[in-house]
C-alpha cells in the first residue's frame, strides 16, 4: 500500500528522521512508537507532503509521490489527523466534516456560489454522508454545535472523522489517545478496528498508550532520534533490549 | 422556512419603495450620501471577502479600486471630453474614440482590476499575515505610481474631469443588492465554506484537501473584481478621479468599516458602511471653526478622522470582534429576540 524508501529529513544540522524504510499493507493497522522528539511527526508530515524529503522516495499505490503538495495527497487517498487537535473553531460539527467533503464534491466556485442543479445534488449527497458518518461516532446530536464545545474526546473522534469525510484508503492517526482516560483509549482501540473494517482501511498510528499501540498494532515499527531501532510485532517489540533501553535506558 | 421568504421579499419590497421615495424628496446632497454608502457597502464586501471570511490581511484595495475607476472612466467618456481632458499630451490612439455603453466599461473594469490581482496574487498571496498586507501596500503604490505617470494613457497627475454620472441611485443601489447576494451565496457555499477553513487553520485545510493557494486566489481576484465595480461606480458618482483619491487612506476608510461591523459580517459590513458614511458626514462640522462661548477654535481639518480613531480604538479594546462579530442578520434571530424580550417582560410582571 505505502512504501517510504530510505526517507531522510533534515533540517539544516538535524537529522529529524533518518533512513526510514516503512511498509504498509492493505487493512493492516501499524504503530510507529518513539520517545519524544524521535520524530514520528516529522515522519507524518513528510509522508502527507508538508515537508519535502531531504532524500529517498514514497511511493503509495505504486505511485511516486515524494514532495507532492498536501492537498493532492490527500486526494489520492491519504488522511490524518493532528497531534494537537486542528479542528475549525468558528464554524460548527456538521461544517468542519463538510468542507473535508469538498474534496470529493469536484465543484467550482462559479457552480457553488450560482447554487446550480448539479452542485445542490452533491452538496445534498455530502451532508447525508457527513450524517452517516457523524452518526457512526455518536455525534449527530451535536452536529450543530460549535467545534470547540465539545468535549476532548469527542474533538478527537471528529478529526477522525473529518479525515474520513475525504474518504481515504490510508489513514494516518497522530496519537488519537492523547490526553484520554484509560475507558476512552479502550473505546478509541474499538473505534480504530471498526472503522478499519468498515471502510476499508490502512492505518498508521502514533502513539505513546502503550496499551493501545499493542492492543491494535499487528506490527510496529520504533524511532528513537530519527533511526528504526526496531520493527516487528508486539510481542517483538516489548523484549526487544534496544527498545528498552530506548525508553527507560540502561545503565 | 417559508415565512422568512416572505418577510425577505416584503422587507426588500418595503427598500425600494423607501429608496424611490427618497430619490424623489430628498436633495441631492442626502441622495449622494445615500448612493455613497451602497458604494461603500460594495467595497467592505470586497474587503471582508478578504479580511474576514479568507483570513488574508490585504492593504492594497486602493489600488484595484484605482484600476477600475480610471478603465471605466476613460471606456465611457466621449471623445471630446478627451481631448479636453488631455491637453499635456494626447491620449494613446486606441482609447481616444472607444466610447462603451456604461454597463459593459463597468464589467470590463472590474475584470481589469481582477486580472492584476491575478498578475499580483501569484507572488503576494505566498506570503502571510502582515508580510502580505505590506506587500499588497506596496503594489496598492506601485498602480497609484503608474497611474501618475503613463501621462497618455491616464492623463497623469491631472486625473479625469467630466466623467459620465452614471451612478444614480437604482445603479448603485442595484449594484450593492447584487453584491450582498452574491456574498451570501458564496460564503454559505461549499467553496465558502472552504474559504473558511483556510482563515481557521491553513495546515488542517490542507491536509483535508483544500487547494489552499487556489482559494485565495480566487479569493483575492472576485474581491478585486468587487473592488474595481466599486471604484468604476465611485468615479462615475463624483464624476473626477485623480492619481491622489486612492492613497492608504481610502483603504483605510474600508477597512475601518469592515473592522467596525465585524470581520467575516455580511450585516456586519452592510450597517458599518452605511452608519460610517453618514457619520463621515454628520460629524463634518468639527472640521469647522467652532465656538464655545469662551473657547473658540479655528477650523481643525480633520478633527472628525480622530473621531473614527478612537471609535476603532473603542472596538479593538472592547469589541473585537465589531459590531456583528461573524454573525449574520437572520429573521429567526430577530423573532428569536423579540420573543425572549416578550417572556422577560412576562416573568417581569408575575
Amino acid at each position: 500500500m505505502i512504501k517510504t524508501e530510505a526517507v531522510s529529513m533534515r533540517f539544516g544540522g538535524l537529522t529529524a528522521v533518518s533512513d526510514l524504510n516503512v511498509t504498509i499493507e492493505k487493512n493492516e493497522i501499524v504503530g510507529l512508537i518513539g520517545p519524544n522528539g524521535a520524530g514520528k511527526t516529522t515522519a507524518f508530515n513528510t509522508i502527507t507532503g508538508v515537508y519535502k524529503p531531504t532524500e529517498g522516495r514514497i511511493i503509495f499505490k505504486g505511485i511516486d509521490i515524494t514532495g507532492i503538495k498536501p492537498h493532492r495527497i490527500t486526494s489520492l487517498g491519504i488522511a490524518r489527523t493532528f497531534q494537537n487537535i486542528r479542528l475549525w473553531k468558528d464554524m460548527n460539527v456538521l461544517e468542519n466534516v463538510l468542507v473535508a467533503c469538498h474534496l470529493r464534491m469536484n465543484v467550482g466556485v462559479f457552480s457553488s456560489t450560482l447554487h446550480l442543479p448539479h452542485y445542490l445534488k452533491r452538496e445534498k449527497k455530502s451532508r447525508e454522508f457527513a450524517m452517516t458518518l457523524l452518526d457512526s461516532v455518536g455525534l449527530a446530536d451535536q452536529a450543530q454545535e460549535p467545534s470547540t464545545s465539545l468535549p476532548y474526546g469527542k474533538q478527537r473522534r471528529l478529526e477522525i472523522v473529518r479525515a474520513l469525510a475525504t474518504e481515504p484508503s490510508l489513514l494516518l492517526l497522530d496519537e488519537p489517545a492523547a490526553g484520554m482516560n484509560p475507558q476512552e483509549s479502550m473505546e478509541l482501540m474499538d473505534f480504530i478496528v471498526k472503522i478499519r473494517d468498515q471502510y476499508d482501511l490502512t492505518i498508521l498510528l502514533i502513539e505513546h498508550h502503550m496499551q493501545v499501540v499493542m492492543g491494535v498494532c499487528s506490527r510496529m515499527y520504533v524511532l528513537d532520534y530519527g533511526v528504526t531501532i526496531a520493527h516487528g510485532t508486539p510481542q517483538q517489540i516489548r523484549n526487544d533490549p534496544k527498545v528498552i533501553e530506548a525508553y527507560l535506558g540502561v545503565d | 422556512m417559508k415565512r422568512n421568504t416572505l418577510l425577505t421579499i416584503g422587507a426588500l419590497t418595503v427598500f425600494a419603495l423607501m429608496l424611490t421615495f427618497a430619490d424623489a424628496t430628498l436633495g441631492r446632497f442626502t441622495i449622494r450620501i445615500l448612493n455613497l454608502s451602497a458604494i461603500y457597502i460594495i467595497l467592505a464586501l470586497s474587503l471582508n471577502l478578504l479580511n474576514g471570511f479568507t483570513g488574508l490581511f490585504s492593504l492594497g484595495h486602493a489600488g484595484f479600486m484605482a484600476v477600475g475607476a480610471y478603465v471605466s472612466a476613460l471606456l465611457t467618456m466621449t471623445p471630446a471630453q478627451k481631448e479636453m481632458n488631455f491637453f499635456l499630451q494626447p491620449i494613446v490612439p486606441f482609447l481616444r474614440t472607444v466610447q462603451l455603453p456604461f454597463i459593459i466599461a463597468i464589467i470590463i473594469a472590474g475584470l481589469c482590476a481582477a486580472l492584476v490581482a491575478v498578475v499580483i496574487g501569484v507572488p503576494a498571496l505566498r506570503l502571510r499575515d502582515d508580510y502580505l498586507a505590506i506587500a499588497t501596500l506596496g503594489f496598492a503604490e506601485i498602480i497609484r505610481v503608474l497611474i501618475t505617470n503613463a501621462q497618455s494613457l491616464t492623463n497623469g497627475a491631472q486625473g479625469l474631469k467630466g466623467i459620465p454620472k452614471y451612478s444614480t441611485t437604482w445603479v448603485v443601489w442595484g449594484a450593492a443588492t447584487i453584491a450582498v447576494l452574491f456574498m451570501l451565496a458564496l460564503v454559505r457555499s461549499s467553496y465558502g465554506r472552504t474559504m473558511k477553513a483556510v482563515r481557521d487553520d491553513e495546515i488542517a485545510a490542507e491536509a483535508m484537501g483544500v487547494n489552499v493557494f487556489k482559494v485565495k486566489s480566487t479569493s483575492f481576484v472576485i474581491s478585486s473584481f468587487m473592488a474595481g465595480i466599486g471604484g468604476a461606480l465611485l468615479g462615475h458618482m463624483i464624476s473626477t478621479i485623480d492619481p491622489k483619491m486612492f492613497t492608504l487612506v481610502l483603504t483605510f476608510n474600508i477597512l475601518l468599516i469592515v473592522v467596525l461591523g465585524g470581520n467575516g459580517s455580511i450585516t456586519g459590513s452592510v450597517i458599518a458602511a452605511f452608519m460610517v458614511t453618514v457619520l463621515m458626514e454628520a460629524l463634518r462640522f468639527l472640521d469647522m471653526p467652532m465656538d464655545f462661548l469662551f473657547i473658540k477654535t479655528d477650523g481643525l481639518p480633520g478633527l472628525r478622522m480622530v473621531i473614527f480613531s478612537i471609535l476603532l480604538m473603542i472596538v479593538v479594546l472592547y469589541r473585537q470582534r465589531g459590531l456583528m462579530g461573524n454573525k449574520e442578520f437572520s429573521w429567526d434571530l430577530v423573532f428569536g429576540l423579540f420573543r425572549r424580550k416578550h417572556s422577560a417582560q412576562k416573568g417581569g410582571r408575575s
